[in-house]
């Protein structure tokens, strides 16, 4: 809940400082929607979010929101294509990024297509989603249903067409991290050999922190994120333990692991860092007003 | 003398590298990508008028004046090779601003004329096309910023010490860039030339 806050706060106080420049500064990116006017509804938020995130994990490509009070004294066009060089939404080289800035105070909208999808979203039919789809809702009010019917639109236009597909294991802070088949076995292995050596020397519960500390090494090595990594230590901390309890495997590779928190990838892609894969613009799209 | 005459080498080699010879290079091709960006995006306007100026045709075929004028600004265009030896020209690089200019005015005086026609602004045809314009001229703005870009990275380049020695010792000049009021003119068209034109349009 606090998180919504943190783009709105950091880009009024970059606001605050660039006054001087005239020009509307790109706010940081934080997640696939970010929303200066506070439109939205925190539910709204989440929905349209998590679907971008799960379009994003199923089909590789990354589409953004951005909604603005105004993009003055810059059109709309000019600001645009700030966002995009500045976000690099879309994979390098696949360049398949999609950007939606509404400036809500000026009624202006515009679909900002990456250099890869001008194939499937030609500039006529960026033209008719931008005038037909998504400016009727905004002509009525209603923001979220606009985004929504828009961002379903493109989604759908991308589907049809041929794009590599997303690299395996899971997309943490832009950079691609294999948490996949060999890191977790390569974590149970750790996971049953430290612990075998270090409950003999040290006892029960040391020779388990032992254990937990070395599986959230392996975690922020493969993952590269601190709080993953102490999650996965106290994890292995525990199962460490229950296995010390119990003295038998059956207790737990039946039990908390593949569903639990990390490989399950629940926590992973969506909630945490979101930056752009670094696609390629050259101002294909259309713009409309509403 | 073999290993004297590596060493020669060698030392040249590692003289260039530390005066910028490379960095030349890599901003020279820079230069070129950019600039070839910026030929693809003035095609891809020429491309589309004759399918434009057929559209028209079929809804204001008496608004001839206009659309010869569009016509004419495109051959004068085409005749123009704009390729990467243009940048090392001025006068030609200015030729071929002009003429790409020139079509940009011809191009928003027709969709001046298109706009007193109900029936053809309503065409589906004609909104696609116009759909395609817009989002080119938004390209080209884009790739000419782009390549204005490149070119004063290369000039600061060259004209900084000691670059400079190298840039003249292997003959690399200052490339031209596109100019300020091309630039007002170009990004004016031809959404809102509209309102201003419309005057004219009125005879």
């Amino acid at each position: 809940m606090p998180k919504r806050w943190i783009g709105p706060i950091a880009a009024g106080l970059l606001l605050a400082a660039s006054l001087a420049h005239g020009e509307v500064p790109v706010p940081p990116l934080k997640a696939h929607v970010t929303d200066l006017t506070g439109t939205l509804s925190a539910s709204q938020f989440r929905d349209l979010d998590s679907r971008l995130a799960d379009f994003e994990r199923g089909k590789g490509s990354q589409i953004a929101v951005l909604m603005l009070p105004s993009t003055e004294p810059e059109t709309i066009e000019q600001y645009s294509i700030r966002v995009a060089d500045a976000w690099k939404i879309g994979r390098t080289r696949v360049d398949d990024g999609v950007i939606l800035v509404v400036a809500k105070n000026d009624r202006k909208l515009r679909v900002e297509v990456g250099r890869g999808l001008e194939g499937a979203i030609p500039d006529a039919v960026a033209k008719r989603l931008v005038s037909d789809i998504i400016a009727p809702h905004f002509r009525s009010g209603d923001f979220y249903e606009g985004i929504a019917a828009g961002t379903d639109a493109v989604m759908k236009l991308i589907e049809g067409e041929s794009l590599p597909a997303p690299p395996s294991g899971v997309i943490i802070n832009g950079v691609h991290r294999a948490i996949d088949f060999p890191t977790i076995f390569g974590l149970f292995a750790a996971l049953f050999l430290t612990h075998a050596i270090f409950r003999r020397l040290f006892g029960r519960v040391i020779g388990a922190g032992i254990s937990g500390a070395i599986v959230g090494g392996i975690v922020w090595v493969a993952a590269g994120v601190l709080v993953f990594a102490v999650v996965g230590g106290l994890i292995g901390f525990f199962i460490a333990l229950v296995n010390g309890l119990g003295g038998r495997r059956g207790g737990w590779s039946s039990g908390g692991w593949p569903g639990g928190g990390w490989s399950g990838g629940g926590g992973f892609g969506g909630g945490g860092g979101f930056s752009g894969g670094g696609g390629g613009f050259s101002g294909g799209g259309a713009s409309g007003s509403w | 003398m073999r290993k004297l005459l590596g060493a020669v080498v060698v030392l040249t080699a590692m003289t260039l590298a530390g005066c910028g010879y490379n960095d030349i290079q890599r901003n020279d091709e820079q230069v070129k990508a950019a600039w070839s960006e910026v030929v693809n995006q003035y095609q891809r306007r020429s491309d589309l008028i004759p399918n434009l100026v057929n559209t028209v045709k079929g809804f204001a075929a008496q608004e001839q004046q206009v659309l010869i004028q569009v016509t004419e600004a495109r051959s004068r265009v085409g005749s123009i090779q704009a390729t990467p030896e243009l940048l090392n020209d001025p006068a030609a690089f200015r030729n071929f601003q002009q003429a790409q200019a020139g079509m940009t005015s011809a191009l928003s005086r027709l969709l001046v004329v298109a706009e007193n026609y109900p029936q053809l602004k309503s065409d589906a045809n004609f909104r696609d096309l116009q759909a395609q314009l817009e989002g080119t001229e938004n390209r080209i703005t884009v790739a000419r910023n782009r390549y204005i870009k490149a070119v004063q990275d290369y000039n600061v380049l060259i004209r900084e010490f000691p670059v400079n020695l190298t840039a003249m010792m292997f003959s690399y000049q200052v490339k031209p860039s596109f100019t300020v009021e091309d630039e007002k003119a170009i990004s004016k068209a031809p959404t809102v030339d509209f309102s201003k034109a419309a005057a004219p349009a009125k005879q």
